[in-house]
């Protein structure tokens, strides 16, 4: 790889500039009369239907770093540590079939913006609220860095930041991010998704055309032979196979409890329940969660271009010569395809990472402004201030996930993800098993989720792996069954069991059971049901729409 | 909007453009709200079991054959139920809607 691929480049900057330009416009799409609150800048008006729905929840749970990342697994170590990722999105969706709805709803008739809006409101306690909230954030910054690994990994392969000069290398990472940071400002949740049709459309010609070359070109028998052959190679250094191309039944745990734990925990993240609470019904929610799982097809075949750079040789070496398989996707449209096209996939990745990354950052704006400052600095703050507190925010938290990717080694960025994902499950028993039951004692959930914490990342911290001395891996022994598994959903278990059990220790001692503000019929109401309360949203919907 | 919204309803939705909602809000037939009958939930239930309970089990699908046009069997048959699975979930989505729109009467 010498020098810059200009054509590509050029591809890259005239998309990028165009998305930038429907980022802004995106202030003036469904547009409302004051931008001044957090159900307009935070969750677009919360009128999406199904179709708006689907790109921008296809956009923002699809990122750019899945695209780099489940290849790369595929292409380094195969079937467990990448392929599960097909079983992990298609079971997402009957589970968040079952209880969405449910948090619409109640989310619908309070008002909440949050899951920890929810998780408060339900158990009537703060903490826990603040609890879910950190836990969102914290599990939020990373993913947004990781995004920016993406970018890099593009940048990477044009050529592009391989001077030793600080400022100039990083360059083209810090326009992107002002940019970025500049439309989220100004059009909220509107930006991404507008922008989540041309990254959605982008995807999907990128993957067609790549499943099409590969058929043709390399032949998917040729890419599966190569990757069982490099997967039954044993490495010199460890001694054991390379990877796994079929799981042995050693692994079946390891591969079920890896698709089910990132189901559980995709949407617990806080970018993922925006999304949802930005649709305009019960409905919405539902049909979105059977025509979704087109992308996890998608993902399926992306998934296979990892085999297939196996077969076609690809060597994916960054700039500072050592290979590093985060840029074998890159790499491999490099190699296969025309300049111009290999633009198109880059600007695909790119734009990737923006989608999400502005969702997220709006995201993590929202638990902040409801429930750490709303709740801990100004109880009755005004709507408008808000909203510009939360705007505000956002800026704030690119500036940090920038920082983040910048100072720190890029294994830290993934180490935390892999963090983020074992955190984020924790607060599942607060939030879903609340939208059912108030059976759980508040101070029982918080001890279990805090217990879930410790634990995973103590476990976390301890694995090791050839690249890295600790968060080698996002398994390890479950036990009392000897078997590896992911960490997150031991966590998760072990988070359940103390809640369950210390919720008869509360209850025995009369612990005060705080006040719940919801009502059972919350949990049912829709679109168009008296019993939505008629919030000022709405009045602001009524006159728009009487004005067309 | 028509007022047959059967199965192929799901283009009706289709709006990219300011949608023009209160004048829907009128249209939609009476909504039956609060929990669903025992039949419906259990249906509906067993529909999004289904792909979970599929994939879960890894045992039944950790092979190699038979092959389809190159693909190894775990590979392929994990795809296809990326179909079976959303099949599953837009029936359960039907029996759902049905039950909330018709008040179990049809």
């Amino acid at each position: 790889m010498t020098g810059v691929n200009w054509v590509a480049l050029t591809i890259v900057i005239i998309l990028f500039v165009f998305v930038t330009a429907v980022g802004f416009a995106a202030a003036r799409w469904r547009r409302a009369q004051s931008m001044a609150s957090l159900d307009e800048w935070g969750l677009g008006g919360r009128g999406f239907g199904t179709f708006i729905t689907w790109f921008l929840l296809g956009g923002d749970l699809y990122t750019a770093y899945t695209f780099i990342a489940v290849p790369a697994a595929m292409f380094a170590t195969g079937a467990v540590s990448g392929f599960f990722a097909v079983p992990y999105t298609i079971i997402v969706y009957p589970i968040i079939f079952v209880f969405l709805p449910r948090l619409w709803s109640v989310s619908h008739r309070h008002g909440y913006v949050t899951p920890a809006d929810f998780v408060e409101g339900r158990h009537g306690s703060r903490g826990l609220g603040l609890a879910v909230a950190v836990t969102g954030i914290l599990a939020t910054m990373p993913y947004i860095a990781l995004q920016l690994v993406g970018i890099q990994a593009v940048l990477e392969v044009m050529g592009v930041g391989g001077s030793n000069n600080v400022i100039a290398r990083d360059l083209p990472l810090f326009i992107a991010f002002a940019v970025l940071a500049a439309y989220t400002y100004s059009s909220g949740l509107r930006a991404p998704a507008l922008i989540a049709f041309i990254k959605d459309f982008l995807i999907y010609l990128v993957i067609i055309v790549a499943v099409v070359y590969i058929a043709v070109k390399i032949g998917f028998g040729a890419s599966f032979d190569a990757a069982q052959k490099k997967m039954a190679t044993i490495n010199p250094v460890s001694g054991k196979p390379t990877g796994v191309f079929i799981p042995p039944p050693a692994q079946y745990l390891a591969y079920a409890s890896l698709a089910l734990g990132s189901a559980l925990a995709l949407f617990m993240y806080p970018h993922s329940v925006t999304a949802v609470l930005s649709s305009r019904s019960r409905n919405v929610i539902r049909r979105n969660a059977s025509i979704l799982p087109a992308y996890s097809l998608m993902l399926g075949l992306l998934a296979l271009i990892g085999f297939a750079a196996i077969a076609a040789g690809t060597k994916p070496i960054g700039l500072d010569g050592k290979p590093n398989a985060q840029l074998v996707v890159p790499q491999f449209f490099e190699n296969a395809f025309p300049s111009w096209f290999a633009g198109v996939a880059f600007a695909a990745i790119a734009i990737g990472a923006l989608v999400p990354a502005a969702i997220m950052s709006i995201a993590a704006a929202n638990l902040f402004t409801r429930n750490i400052y709303r709740a801990y600095f100004e109880h009755g703050v005004s709507r408008e201030k808000e909203a510009s507190v939360a705007k505000v925010t956002s800026l704030i938290v690119k500036l940090g996930a920038l920082i983040f990717v910048l100072s720190l080694d890029r294994q830290n960025a993934i180490n935390f993800q892999l963090l983020g994902g074992i955190w984020i499950l924790q607060t599942f028993p607060a939030l879903v098993f609340g939208l059912y039951t108030r059976w759980f004692h508040r101070w029982a959930l918080l001890t279990g989720w805090a217990v879930g914490m410790i634990y995973g990342t103590v476990e976390a911290y301890h694995q090791s792996s050839l690249a890295t001395k600790h968060f080698g891996s996002s398994l390890a022994q479950v036990p009392f069954f000897g078997k590896l598994g992911y960490i997150a959903l031991t966590a998760f278990v072990i988070n359940i069991i103390v809640a369950a059990v210390l919720t008869f220790v509360f209850r025995a001692v009369k612990a005060p059971e705080g006040v719940d503000q919801t009502e059972p019929s919350d949990y049912y109401a829709d679109e168009g049901d008296p019993r939505v309360q008629p919030i000022d949203e709405l009045t602001a919907d009524t006159s728009r729409a009487s004005s067309t | 909007m028509p007022p047959a919204r059967g199965v192929g309803s799901l283009h009706t939705e289709v709006e990219v453009a300011e949608p023009d909602r209160t004048d829907r809000q009128h249209e939609l037939p009476p909504r039956r709200t609060g929990p669903l009958p025992p039949g419906v939930l259990v249906g509906a239930g067993v529909l999004v079991l289904i792909p979970i309970v599929a994939l879960m089990w890894v045992g039944s699908y950790s092979k190699a054959t038979p092959k389809l046009w190159g693909f190894p069997f775990f590979y392929w048959y994990q795809l296809l139920w990326v179909f079976i699975a959303a099949a599953c979930t837009y029936l359960a989505y039907l029996l759902v809607r049905n039950a909330r729109r018709g008040g179990g009467d049809r």
